[in-house]
C-alpha cells in the first residue's frame, strides 16, 4: 500500500505533458470562443434591456408630453372662449351704448325743435296779440277822438310833452 | 450571497438527478460483477473479479490485494477475469534509461505475470522483468523462487530500474478523458460560433450554465472582475478534469485515475507554479514582511508564509487524492464482503450499499472538483490581490 502515496514518475510526465496540450487546446478552440459567446451575449442582452428602458422612458415622455400639449390646448381654447365672451358681450354693451346715445341726441333735437315751434307760435301769438290790441285801440281812440274837446285835449297833451322835452 | 446558495443548491438538486440516474445504471453493472464474479467463484472456487495473483494457491480472495491492484496503476488495463483466464487491454510499456537506451513493446509481453518470473527480452538485448507493477533490469538467472530478481530482507526487489513513461491504464484513462473534453467543448464552442448571439442548444446548454458557474461562481468572487480572464482557461480545464475523470473513474473497470497521487500532485504543482509566477508586489510583501505585524515577529512569521506557498498545493493533492481513493476503497469493501464470507448472500446488503456509495461518490466527484478549483482560484485571488491597507 505504500506504492499509493509514492508519485510514479512516467505519470507525472505523463499527465503534465497531456494536461497542457489539452489546457493549450481546449483555451484555444473552447474557452475563448465560448467565453468570448457568452460576454458578446451578457453585451447584446443588456443592451437589449437598457434599450427597452430608454424605450420605456421615452414613452412616458411622449405621454406627458402629449397630456401637457392636451392640457394647454384647454387652457387655450378656454382662454379664447372667455375672449370670445367678453368682446360680444362688450359689443352687446356698445350698441346698447350708442343707441342709447343715439336715441338721446333724437329726443333733444326733437325738444329743441317743440321748443323753437314753441317760441315761434308764442311770438306768432304775441304779434296777432299786438296787432289786435293795437286794431282795438285805434278802433277806441277813432271813437273817442269823434269828438273835438277830446281831440283838443289830447293835443294838448302832445303839445305839453314836446315842449317839456324842448326844456329839458 | 443567497442567490449563490439557490444557484449552488439547484446545482444539487440537478446533481442528485443525474447521480440517482447514473447510479441504477453502475449499480446493476456493479451487481452484474459481483454476479459474474460469483460465477466464477462457482465454476473454480478461487478466483475474484480482479484478485489473481496471490489467490492462486488459497481459497481466500485476498481483499486488500484486490483493492491495491485496483486503485493503482498499472501496465496493463485489466478488466475482468473469466474461468481463470484474465482479460486485459495490452498497452505500450516505454523504458528509458542513459546506458541502455529506449525500449518500447506491449505490456502483454509479461503474460500478465506480476513477480518477475517472466523476462521480456527486446531486440536490442535488454531484459525487463516486472514485478509488483515495477520494472526492474532481469537478473541474469532466477532465485529460489522462480523471479529473475534480487529480493532485500522485505521482499523488495533491488535490481536497477529503468525510467518508465509507459502508457498505463491510468494514462489510458487520461487520454480517454481529455478526449472527451475536447470532443465535447469543441462542439459546444462550435454550437457557440455558429448561434452567435443566440440561445444555447443541445450540449452547449448543459455545458455553458457549467463554464458560468466556473466563471460567477469560482473565479470572479475569489479573483475580482479585473483578473480572472486571465485565470479562467486553467480553472475551467482543471474542473472539468477533474470532473469528469471522477466520474470515468466510477465505471467499473475503470481506473482509479483521480485517486493517483501523481495526478493530483502535478495538478496541484500547476496551481503552485501559475500562483507564483502571478504573485504582485502585495502577495510577496505579505509573505517577506506582512503588514500589522510587528518586526520581532517576522523572524517567525517569514518561515510560517514560507511553508504555507507550499502546505496550500500540497492540501490541494492530499484532498482530492484521499476523497477518491477512499471512495474507491469503501465501494470495493463493500462489495469484497461477498468473496470474503464466500456467500452470495452478503450481497443482499452489500450491493445496495455500494449503490448507495457510488451515488455519494458522484456527488464527490462534483464537490472535489468544484473544491480544487475554488481553492485554486482562491490563492491565485490572494497573489494578484491589491493591496487595502
Amino acid at each position: 500500500m505504500d506504492k499509493l502515496i509514492q508519485p510514479g514518475f512516467g505519470l507525472i510526465i505523463w499527465q503534465a505533458v497531456i494536461f497542457l496540450v489539452v489546457l493549450f487546446l481546449l483555451t484555444k478552440f473552447a474557452w475563448k470562443p465560448v467565453l468570448k459567446s457568452i460576454k458578446d451575449r451578457e453585451a447584446t442582452i443588456e443592451g437589449a434591456l437598457n434599450a427597452a428602458e430608454e424605450a420605456k422612458a421615452e414613452m412616458a415622455k411622449l405621454k406627458s408630453d402629449n397630456e401637457r400639449l392636451i392640457k394647454e390646448a384647454k387652457v387655450e381654447r378656454d382662454a379664447i372662449l372667455k375672449a370670445a365672451n367678453e368682446t360680444a358681450e362688450k359689443l352687446i354693451t356698445e350698441s346698447k351704448l350708442k343707441a342709447r346715445e343715439e336715441a338721446d341726441k333724437e329726443k333733444e333735437k326733437v325738444l329743441v325743435a317743440i321748443e323753437n315751434e314753441k317760441r315761434s307760435a308764442v311770438a306768432s301769438l304775441r304779434k296777432e296779440a299786438a296787432d289786435l290790441s293795437v286794431e282795438i285801440a285805434e278802433k277806441v281812440l277813432r271813437k273817442e277822438l269823434s269828438q273835438k274837446p277830446a281831440q283838443d285835449a289830447l293835443l294838448d297833451s302832445y303839445v305839453k310833452e314836446g315842449e317839456l322835452a324842448l326844456l329839458n | 450571497m443567497k442567490t449563490t446558495v439557490t444557484y449552488v443548491g439547484n446545482w444539487l438538486k440537478n446533481l442528485f438527478i443525474i447521480a440517482g440516474l447514473t447510479s441504477l445504471m453502475t449499480g446493476v453493472a456493479v451487481a452484474s460483477e459481483s454476479h459474474g464474479a460469483d460465477h466464477g467463484h462457482g465454476a473454480h472456487g478461487e478466483e475474484a473479479a480482479h484478485g489473481h495473483a496471490s489467490a492462486e494457491e488459497s481459497e481466500d480472495v485476498d481483499i486488500t490485494e484486490v483493492i491495491g491492484h485496483h486503485i493503482s496503476d498499472g501496465h496493463d488495463w485489466h478488466i475482468i477475469d473469466i474461468n481463470d483466464h484474465p482479460v486485459s487491454v495490452p498497452l505500450p510499456v516505454i523504458l528509458y534509461s542513459s546506458e541502455k537506451g529506449l525500449d518500447v513493446f506491449l505490456s502483454s509481453k509479461f503474460q500478465h505475470n506480476d513477480d518477475g518470473k517472466v523476462v521480456v527480452e527486446t531486440k536490442a538485448g535488454n531484459r525487463y522483468v516486472k514485478v509488483h507493477e515495477e520494472i526492474y533490469f532481469a537478473s541474469e538467472k532466477a532465485n529460489a523462487h522462480g523471479a529473475f530478481v534480487e529480493m532485500d530482507e522485505h521482499h523488495h526487489p533491488v535490481n536497477a530500474k529503468p525510467y518508465d513513461v509507459s502508457l498505463t491504464k491510468d494514462v489510458a484513462e487520461m487520454l480517454l478523458g481529455v478526449s472527451l473534453m475536447l470532443v465535447i467543448f469543441i462542439s459546444v464552442a462550435n454550437g457557440a460560433k455558429k448561434r452567435e448571439g443566440k440561445a444555447p442548444r443541445g450540449i452547449q446548454s448543459f455545458f455553458e450554465p457549467l463554464i458560468l458557474f466556473v466563471r460567477d461562481e469560482i473565479a470572479i468572487p475569489n479573483i475580482g472582475k479585473k483578473h480572472h480572464e486571465r485565470f479562467m482557461p486553467f480553472l475551467l480545464t482543471v474542473f472539468f478534469f477533474i470532473w469528469i475523470n471522477n466520474l470515468l473513474g466510477l465505471l467499473p473497470g475503470a481506473p482509479n485515475l483521480t485517486g493517483n497521487i501523481a495526478v493530483t500532485l502535478t495538478l496541484a504543482v500547476f496551481t503552485l507554479v501559475i500562483t507564483v509566477v502571478n504573485g504582485n508586489k502585495n502577495y510577496w510583501l505579505h509573505i517577506f514582511a506582512t503588514p500589522g505585524v510587528p518586526w520581532w515577529l517576522l523572524p517567525i512569521m517569514v518561515p510560517i508564509e514560507i511553508i504555507g506557498i507550499f502546505t496550500k498545493p500540497f492540501s490541494l493533492m492530499v484532498r482530492l487524492f484521499a476523497n477518491i481513493t477512499a471512495g474507491h476503497i469503501v465501494i470495493l469493501c463493500v462489495i469484497g464482503l461477498i468473496f470474503m464470507f464466500k456467500s452470495a448472500y452478503v450481497g443482499v446488503a452489500s450491493v445496495p450499499f455500494g449503490v448507495f456509495m457510488n451515488a455519494l461518490e458522484l456527488l464527490v466527484a462534483f464537490l472535489q472538483a468544484f473544491v480544487f478549483t475554488l481553492l485554486s482560484a482562491i490563492y491565485f485571488g490572494s497573489a494578484v490581490e491589491e493591496g487595502h491597507h
